[in-house]
């Protein structure tokens, strides 16, 4: 039984979703930015917010996604592989027809999580041992680690990179295409995590992020835990990111680790939006693409100071977000029940 | 790649002069930027991000000064005091509020003030590759395998000083043995009458002007641009996590061993991965900690 609240906003988010790009086509890759923005930080709040490990490292599997479901779209259908692609760039394009490009596409996206999902797994033996800062100073080498590799592989372009196969439709049929996926992984990203959490899983991770030593003495199995955790993370980074590689058009190191921009937004957005909620990462990465989308129209070239700004006024006076704060006002509303002698009492020790 | 290591040893052993050279010019840089570091990690708990931008900034300031044909000496100086009330004010100003509190805020904070001052450089100064030109001459030695610029030798000496300074300070003044005795325990210290917020204001101060003189170094050898600092906050990240923390001469001798290993991988492998090395160093180094202390049922944190 669905609360009404809760039903509320499903079914707002829901219509917006449908009915955005119908309203404003001119607006529809903007939201489907925003439906990838809610992605990732949904996907960061389970390891970041739900059990307090503070991943930097989460685009690689963003950059990993994107190249390898670019390899997959080229070299299945084009002969001579993605090498002779890229240094043939502008010479000869292959033309793809529209059924091998959509087959590539889909298999590219499928090819990409998996491909993330290994990574992932392989990190994860070598990763986890660190805890607090350690795991996020680690977890950001390895996104720089992996975006330096990338550009020294000639096989994929090198420093520069791969030019996406064209889009066999017309302009606008293309940005309603790549809104539809983006909408359906993040609506799909949203009901996994909420089904996640709704099981022992995510009591498993909240005890893992309130004390580890104690969860592990308890009997819980932590590393495995913890694998399934980065383990979705990655599939679903993955899967966004082969999208967001054909949104691009084009891909290189910038455009496939974009460390510095998307991989700190994410855990901006969770940190607005207040971590180790459900609905925090979303109400978060909505105010901040609008935030962002304005910044960039009206104050173009100051839009990273005001972003760094925003960052810093966030995390040092405003730690919580907005679901931390109303959480804290309003108990009630979120079904938690508040004991008041323990409220009186802290009065008094205060 | 086995080309580049014939050279190497076999056909001209003498590059590795060169190369050496080089990395101790790298590591001596390197050093003052992770003392800093270091000090700040160790003292109040803060992973400061915007290192390598305090760094590019000391040497945008440089810049203007040269511009008023000031010698290098005077610059040093001027920066050094101008990038100390920096530091002091955004301790003031954002760090005061972070101390006590998660270490991942510290991180992302410092992230923040990292990309604010990015971007006002750029906006500033242009995006532009820029260098001081102090037209010195440049040493020619061994039948001109190995060149060695003046501007170099006299940074190096600069460091050198600097180094002997701020180690004979933090051993014998007072301020030295407040600081010391705040990352013993901070709590003891209080009670001793220290006043630690004053002891954190000024160790801030204190890294943000040792960033600075790094940054005038930097801009007399090589170049600067606004987006250069993250590479060298990453390079501060791995000497310090390498050295491991409250272990001050370490932090100098793991600077010189990345600048020559950052060095060698790009003479043997390529350019290429000169950024990738030290990236790859943070990455073992912490794998090699960890699987030490697995064996011990712990964890690195």
């Amino acid at each position: 039984m669905m609360r009404r609240s809760t039903f509320i906003t499903y079914a707002g988010l829901g219509l917006f979703g449908i009915l955005g790009p119908i309203l404003f086509p001119a607006y529809t890759l903007s939201i489907a930015y925003l439906w990838m923005m809610v992605l990732m930080a949904s996907t960061w709040d389970i390891l970041g917010g739900q059990m307090g490990y503070n991943s930097l490292g989460n685009i690689t599997f963003f950059g990993v996604g994107m190249y390898v479901s670019a390899i997959i779209q080229i070299s299945i259908f084009y002969e001579p592989g993605v090498g002779e692609y890229t240094s043939a760039m502008g010479a000869i394009k292959p033309e793809f027809t529209d059924q091998q490009y959509y087959w590539g596409i889909f298999l590219g996206i499928f090819g990409g999580a998996i491909a993330a999902l290994a990574l992932s797994l392989i990190f994860s033996t070598f990763m986890f041992g660190l805890r607090g800062p350690y795991f996020a100073i680690g977890s950001l080498g390895l996104a720089i680690a992996a975006a330096e590799i990338t550009v020294t592989i000639n096989y994929v372009g090198g420093a520069s990179g791969i030019s996406m196969p064209m889009f066999p439709g017309d302009i606008e049929f293309r940005s309603v295409f790549f809104y539809i996926l983006c909408f359906t992984l993040a609506v799909l990203s949203h009901f996994v995590i909420r089904g996640m959490l709704s099981t022992q899983f995510g009591l498993a991770i909240n005890a893992i992020r309130d004390d580890e030593d104690k969860a592990e003495a308890m009997g819980l199995p932590t590393l495995i835990y913890k694998q399934i955790g980065w383990a979705v993370t990655a599939v679903f980074m993955g899967a966004i990111g082969a999208v967001a590689g054909n949104m691009a058009g084009f891909i290189d190191k910038e455009v496939a680790y974009p460390v510095p921009t998307f991989g700190i937004f994410m855990v901006a957005m969770v940190l607005l939006g207040g971590k180790g909620t459900l609905w925090g990462p979303v109400l978060g990465a909505i105010i901040f693409h609008i935030v962002k989308e304005t910044t960039w129209t009206y104050l173009l070239g100051w839009q990273w100071v005001t972003l760094g700004l925003i960052l810093i006024i966030n995390i040092v006076y405003f730690q919580q977000g907005i679901m931390g704060w109303l959480q804290s006002k309003y108990p009630e509303m979120f079904g938690i029940v508040v004991d008041q002698s323990n409220i009186n009492q802290e009065k008094k020790e205060s | 790649m086995f080309d580049n290591l014939q050279l190497l040893f076999v056909w001209a052993p003498i590059i590795n002069v060169q190369v050496i050279l080089d990395g101790i010019f790298v590591g001596a840089v390197f050093a003052l930027c992770a003392y800093g570091l270091a000090l700040v990690w160790g003292v109040m708990n803060i992973k400061n991000l915007a290192q390598g931008d305090f760094v590019i900034m000391g040497g945008y300031l440089a810049l203007v000064l040269h511009s008023w044909n000031l010698p290098l000496p005077v610059i040093l100086i001027i920066v050094t005091i101008i990038m100390f009330v920096y530091g002091w004010s955004i301790y003031a100003l954002i760090i005061r509020r972070i101390v006590d509190k998660d270490m991942f805020v510290s991180l992302l904070a410092t992230f923040g003030l990292s990309l604010l001052m990015q971007q006002a450089m750029n906006l500033y100064f242009g995006p532009e590759v820029q260098t001081i030109d102090m037209k010195l001459p440049v040493i020619d030695a061994f039948d001109n395998m190995v060149t060695i610029p003046y501007s170099k030798i006299i940074s190096l000496a600069l460091a050198g000083i600097i180094t002997a300074a701020v180690v004979i300070f933090m051993k014998k003044s007072r301020t030295g043995q407040a600081i010391r005795a705040t990352a013993q325990d901070a709590r003891a210290a209080r009670v001793l009458g220290i006043d630690t917020d004053r002891v954190y204001a000024f160790t801030f101060a204190f890294n943000s002007a040792l960033c600075g003189a790094a940054g005038v170094l930097v801009s007399v050898i090589w170049v600067i641009q606004p987006f250069y600092g993250i590479t060298y906050s990453v390079r501060t990240f791995a000497i310090v996590t390498a050295a491991g923390l409250g272990n001050l001469p370490g932090v100098i001798s793991a600077a010189f061993g990345i600048g020559l290993f950052e060095k060698y991988t790009g003479m043997i492998v390529g350019t290429a991965y000169e950024v990738a090395a030290p990236v790859m160093i943070l990455l073992l180094v912490l794998i090699i900690r960890q699987i030490h202390m697995k064996r011990n049922r712990q964890v690195v944190r």
